[in-house]
């Protein structure tokens, strides 16, 4: 309706589209198109997801990143550090299933993920690919926590024998685990995640190994968790970069981003991956308490982008313009496109 | 499907002329939809009564939302056919509102939108609860017709009508993305949910490009429009077709409506309504055209319709490549730091 009777929401862009339009120099044949909409109200449904959903994105790239670890600590010799990984991958991955299953509608019905397999759905890939990396997880964890005494019984030993085996099958698939959520969120009618679907799994997989990294530069000593450093500093980097690159390309949507409580949760999460960044760099190789503090900074980091990413989308469907300015843009440069073809 | 990256025509893209069959019906009666005429349509609601009574849909609050006679103001869980009223301070083509010869004043159109406007931004999912659960936006309060003086400050009028409902996309987003197939493509070429085998994971919700399926709280399942598919099945016209007095909804067979459609605008141009518009026909829109389409008197935002939805799995071909090289550079990452680290 005119305006959108909402003069406060609507400001929020950069650029009306009607702006945009005469940018292009384009002849106005209708009357500038102000923003219209119904009531104000939104387009979209916005998700009935809640905050389950992105802790659940979070625990998921933990746990892959973890996973990552434990199988090269225990490929080059380092037990402990083998040892945090495969513990912090097993606790997040039960945290993520939680969340995951207490989200539904009907959590009694989660197995009915599991009476089909579409490849269209990255939600049902997800599920197979969680079912197939979670044993490997759970073999190797279990390896860990097996106590000394019955190291030498039948099933230590048989544990001990798996373990290796179970846990590099689990690690080959922790790519796909931290990666595919960003598929899930991009595949929907929400413009800030599906605008961003070329950044997103990036950004997720840069901070499932930063929070990683940070993770077990807590729990493992400095002499072993050299890799666990430069897994952070490699993932630290990578999501500051997708973060930055999301924003400057998605013009419009990005205010989504920009603004509001996203904008305020990712602007924590980017200080504080900034500064867990320079921790590592700087001092964690060398003190223990530079080493803890820069870990932290490197998981709350994470988990505040998880969260950033989740309201933008979020407030994305909410507010009709969102929807409506990007469709109209499209639509414009179509028509402006076949009438230059045409004539 | 084509491994071509950018966005064309493949399997979940593009025209798609039997839906049906490509989900697997091999023989299948023919493809069925709603041509909703709402150049006709008089806010009478008996499609949203009709369509709750048969469906035995819940209730969603009787609601005063300040959104013109509109009390329902979204399709959802609870609301599968929605009349969304428009009020508009503009005239209609082939109309004569009569308001010149009133002593009436300005409308309270705009306050009354910026008032509600303003609440729906106050609720917890912006309004989008609204078809699903009862929202409370206030009272509007409006100045008196003719509080205003003056001619100079009448304004024009007409008023705009439409039932809307699930379009049962030709490329359905809710179907490609549901997890569990509750969601599936019946021999009518309809979309439907099987209540015994939705979780309520909620993908289709934030698939949807229209906003249309939702999560009903009392059940935790998604619900939408089932195109009276038990109705169908018994070779009757849908509850809410049945019921429209001024057959503004308008069931059969696909072809015969898009045809039926196209006459209607025609004619409606002919007799001076130029705002005549189809919304949703084109099988080579971004959802390969909808089984349910409009005849439309402005453009669809101002109905609450997105001006030009796609279906996501557009590119699911792209995404997949992007996670792709995600993955590889986080495989190669973690071996460079092992190696680098060496053995102990
Ligand atoms: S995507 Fe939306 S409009 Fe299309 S069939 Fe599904 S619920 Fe209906
Ligand atoms: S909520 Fe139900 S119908 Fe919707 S995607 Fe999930 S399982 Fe399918």
């Amino acid at each position: 309706m005119t305006q959108g009777g909402d003069g406060r929401a609507l400001e929020t862009g950069t650029r009306t589209f009607a702006r945009s339009r005469r940018g292009r120099g384009e002849e106005l044949m209708v009357p500038p198109a102000e923003f219209r909409s119904y009531y104000g109200r939104p387009v979209l449904k916005p998700p009935v997801w809640e905050w389950k959903i992105a802790a659940y994105l979070f625990t998921g790239g933990l746990s892959a990143g973890s996973a990552v670890l434990g199988a090269g600590a225990e490929l080059t010799g380092r037990p402990a550090l083998r040892r945090a990984g495969w513990l912090s991958a097993l606790a997040s991955l039960l945290a993520s299933t939680y969340f995951l299953v207490s989200d539904l509608g009907r959590p009694e019905r989660f197995h009915h993920m599991l009476r089909v397999a579409k490849p269209t759905s990255p939600m049902s890939v997800g599920t197979w690919v969680l079912t197939a990396y979670a044993p490997g997880v759970g073999i190797a964890a279990m390896r860990e926590l097996v106590p000394t005494r019955w190291r030498t019984t039948l099933p230590g030993r048989l544990v001990r024998r798996a373990a290796r085996p179970a846990g590099l099958a689990a690690a080959a698939l922790a790519p796909a685990v931290a990666s595919y959520p960003a598929v899930l969120l991009s595949q929907t009618a929400a413009p800030a995640w599906h605008e961003a679907r070329r950044e997103l799994p990036f950004l997720f997989t840069g901070s499932a190994a930063a929070t990683a990294g940070g993770l077990a530069m807590v729990l493992a000593p400095r002499g072993e968790a050299g890799p666990a450093r430069g897994l952070a500093v490699y993932g630290a980097i990578q999501e500051l970069v997708a973060s930055r690159v999301l924003e400057e390309r998605l013009d419009l949507v990005a205010q989504a981003y920009r603004t509001g409580k996203a904008h305020q949760l990712r602007h924590a999460s980017e200080l504080l991956t900034a500064g867990g960044l320079a921790g590592t760099l700087l001092g964690a190789g060398r003190s223990r308490t530079v080493a803890v503090a820069s870990g932290a900074a490197l998981l709350a980091g994470g988990a505040l982008q998880r969260f950033g990413v989740f309201e933008a989308g979020v407030a994305s469907t909410k507010d009709p313009r969102y929807v409506i300015e990007p469709q109209r843009a499209r639509m414009a440069q179509r028509d402006a496109g076949s009438g230059s073809a045409a004539g | 499907m084509s491994t071509d990256h950018e966005p064309g025509r493949h399997r979940l893209y593009g025209r798609l002329d039997d839906p049906a069959a490509d989900a697997g019906h091999v023989e299948h009666p023919p493809r069925v939809g709603f041509f909703t005429d709402t150049s006709v349509c008089i806010g009478c609601k008996a499609c949203e009564v009709a369509c709750k009574e048969w469906n035995l849909v819940p209730d969603d609050g009787m609601n005063l939302l300040g959104m013109s006679l509109d009390n329902s103001g979204m399709l959802g869980a609870n609301t599968w056919r929605h009349v969304a009223f428009i009020e508009r301070e503009a005239p209609l083509g082939g109309q004569v509102s009569g308001v010149e010869g009133m002593p009436t004043g300005a409308s309270g159109v705009a306050h009354m939108e910026a008032t509600v406007a303003a609440g729906l931004r106050d609720t917890e999912r912006g309004g989008g609860e609204l078809g699903t659960t009862t929202v409370d936006l206030g009272m509007p309060s409006l100045s008196l017709p003719g509080a205003a003086t003056g001619a100079e400050s009448r304004t024009d009028f007409s008023w705009l009508m439409m039932s809307d409902v699930c379009k049962h996309c030709t490329h359905a987003a809710c179907l490609d993305v549901c997890p569990t197939g509750a969601l599936f493509r019946t021999e009518f070429g309809t979309v439907v949910v099987q209540q015994d085998i939705c979780n309520g994971c909620g993908y289709c919700v934030s698939g949807c490009p229209f906003g249309v399926i939702d999560r009903r709280p009392q059940d935790g399942r998604a619900n939408k429009c089932t195109l009276c598919y038990d109705r169908l099945q018994d070779g009757l016209e849908p509850a809410c077709a049945k019921a429209c007095p001024t057959e503004s909804i308008q069931f059969g067979p696909l072809d015969e409506l898009r045809e039926r459609a196209a006459a209607r605008v025609e004619q409606l141009h002919e007799r001076g309504v130029p705002e005549a518009r189809l919304y949703g026909e084109d099988p080579d829109d971004g959802i390969g055209g909808s089984a349910a389409f409009f005849l439309l008197l402005d453009e669809p935002e101002v109905y609450g319709l997105p001006p030009d939805p796609i279906v996501a799995s557009r590119d699911l071909v792209d995404m997949w490549r992007h996670a792709g090289a995600a993955c590889a550079a986080f495989v190669t990452a973690a071996v460079a730091v092992f190696v680098a680290a060496g053995r102990r």
